[in-house]
């Protein structure tokens, strides 16, 4: 199963990739875990039809998925890929059996995965992100029953115009302290992204039009169970305390990079002050710190579906250059219009960052919330290990088991950092990232021997 | 642990015309769907136990990055019901407090 290009993940940056290698002559994998191409944005577009409430952007993912019907790639659905071996290739597994794929070049376009909303009953059932319903009304055209929409982002009001389409709006919008002022000054060369400034005011006005109660500047989150298994929310706006009834709390503050993958291959990452994430370090064709290993899209730091389709395609045109396909006349003046359009799509963005830069309570959250959902670790005792001498990612590991669960710290480690920083008064950038041991994804001992001798650990 | 979901169908959405057990319940799913859909279609309520606390927890970002909604499939445990396609005659059990990752079935 060897190719000369593998690809993992099949968002927008993956399928833009694949279908630019292979015009370019290179037989592609292209490895997804889920069971159709499309990615976050465009999940399962390829397969419903007459979800018209989802939206015209949605809709425009349909014309990718079929970009990948070409001779040269080949499409493997559900395949999780849980370790990049620098010699072996690309291991990934299905139906508890590994494969592993050899590939001359490898692209890493896993995307983002939402920021995780910590306070106290946040792991109750009845909460999810706003995300996860998105991917229900996607998937599954399922819609939140009185729901409420709590935190910031522009992804906080497109599921609630999404919803109010869909006829199922929220009960409420629950709008932590969002920095607009503060943000203006960015505002200028966000202007390059009109049509995207254009939309995210329509969805404010859809919104507003709908008469959904709408709470701006909200803190103190805080939600129980009542007795009839319906969840009560607690939040703050300036001295006043409020308390509203739903059946599902949907919470969000933007989205991360999935950086697993790229952490567990060792590849140099840096921190993203604006984003308040770190990210894998990359040339302008998405090169990382190992030649052969190329990363595009919200994976190598968030920019959003359009720019993630720019950054594949240019990814693709280098690797088509490093494979001998492509001279470096043809490699750049086929890349010129991909850069504008990444240029447009990512003007907007310092804008947004700024605007809605994530509020201290959610890195650094009151003491009963609990941390690591998978070790059910509180803020309280990772603040009281913190002073007494972990202050590190991998001391607050061997004290406490944070990050030691299936998740492997995705859920957690921004707040771990959070609080290791508020107690140790060091800046969230040196204490990062957390070093990420393969499998990426739980295999079981049995399906690891399957796959025969493991070479030795790389990192 | 069978509070009423917390969701709707939306408008035009396809019949449920799958038949999984959930630890000897019908659940109804559809085509398409993940298992872990099909669970908070069929119940707001508690898909599994912590292994530490025996807190409840349900399906949460659906996205495969949380592992909250680990159930056991046709004797498989530990599986991420959220990135499984829901299949006629399924066998799903939740699971009950300390089943740690590794284990066997
Ligand atoms: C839950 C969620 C919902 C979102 N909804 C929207 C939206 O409606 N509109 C919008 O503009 N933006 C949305 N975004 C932002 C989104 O990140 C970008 O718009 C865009 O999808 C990024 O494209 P991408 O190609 O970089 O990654 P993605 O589209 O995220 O695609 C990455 C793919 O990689 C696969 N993958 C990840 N890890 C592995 C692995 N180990 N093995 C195999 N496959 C793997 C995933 O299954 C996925 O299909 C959403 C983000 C999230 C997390």
């Amino acid at each position: 199963m060897s190719a000369d290009l593998v690809i993992i993940g099949a968002g927008p940056a993956g399928m833009a990739a694949a279908r630019v290698a292979a015009e370019g002559g290179l037989s592609v994998t292209l490895l997804d875990e889920q069971e159709r191409a499309g990615g976050q944005i465009y999940r399962n577009v390829g397969a419903v039809a007459g979800r018209g409430w989802l939206g015209a952007d949605y809709a425009r993912g349909g014309a990718l998925v079929q970009g990948l019907d070409h001779p040269g790639i080949t499409h493997q659905p559900r395949a999780t890929v849980w370790r990049i071996d620098a010699r072996r290739g690309v291991i990934w597994l299905r139906d508890g059996q590994s494969h592993v794929s050899p590939a001359a070049h490898v692209l890493i376009a896993t995307g983002a995965q939402e920021r995780p909303v910590p306070f106290p009953g946040w792991t109750l059932p009845g909460l999810m992100p706003a995300g996860a319903a998105q991917i229900l009304m996607k998937q599954s055209g399922m819609v939140p029953d009185e729901a409420i929409l709590a935190g910031a982002g522009p992804l906080l009001y497109l599921v609630a115009a999404q919803m109010i389409a869909a006829g199922a709006p929220p009960v409420a919008l629950v709008e932590t302290p969002t920095a607009i002022t503060h943000a203006l000054p960015k505002l200028p060369r966000a202007l390059f992204g009109l049509p995207t400034l254009i939309k995210g005011l329509g969805l404010i006005a859809r919104i507003r039009a709908a008469g959904i109660p709408w709470y701006r500047g909200a803190a103190d989150f805080r939600a129980e169970t009542t007795e009839d298994g319906r969840i009560r929310f607690d939040f703050t706006t300036g001295k006043q305390s409020h308390s509203l009834t739903c059946g599902l709390l949907l919470t969000h503050l933007g989205v991360i990079p999935q950086s697993h993958l790229t952490r567990s291959m060792g590849l140099a990452h840096e921190y993203d002050a604006e984003q308040g994430a770190w990210r894998p370090t990359l040339d302008p064709w998405g090169q990382s710190s190992e030649p052969h290993v190329f990363v595009a899209g919200d994976g190598g730091g968030i920019g959003g579906a359009e720019a993630a389709r720019a950054k594949g395609a240019l990814a693709a045109l280098a690797i088509l250059h490093q494979a001998g396909k492509l001279d470096a006349a043809g490699r750049d003046r086929r890349a010129a219009p991909l850069r504008r359009a990444l240029s447009r799509a990512l003007s907007l963005r310092p804008f947004l960052d700024a605007a809605y830069s994530v509020p201290s309570a959610f890195l650094a959250p009151p003491d009963e919330t609990i941390v690591c959902r998978c070790e059910e670790v509180t803020a309280g005792s990772i603040r009281k290990a913190a002073c007494t001498g972990a202050e590190g990612l991998r001391l607050m590991r061997t004290s406490l088991r944070t990050g030691m669960g299936p998740c492997q710290g995705r859920m957690c480690e921004t707040t771990v950092i959070g609080l290791i920083a508020e107690a140790t008064d060091r800046p969230a950038s040196t204490l990062g990232p957390g070093r990420i041991r393969t499998p990426v994804k739980p295999v079981t001992l049995a399906e690891i021997a399957a796959l025969g001798p493991q070479p030795e650990e790389t990192t | 642990m069978n509070a009423a979901s917390r969701f709707r169908d939306a408008p035009g959405a396809a019949p449920r015309s799958l038949r999984l057990m959930l630890d000897g319940v019908p659940v109804l799913a559809r085509p398409g769907e993940s298992v872990a859909a099909a669970l908070l279609a069929h119940s707001g309520g508690a898909t599994r136990q912590t292994p530490v606390t025996g807190a409840g927890r349900a399906p949460y970002c659906m996205m495969g990055v949380c592992f909250d909604c680990l159930v056991t499939i046709d004797g498989h445990p530990n599986v991420q019901a959220c990135m499984v396609s829901a299949r006629e005659g399924m066998v799903i059990q939740r699971q009950i407090g300390a089943r740690r990752l590794g284990d066997q079935p």
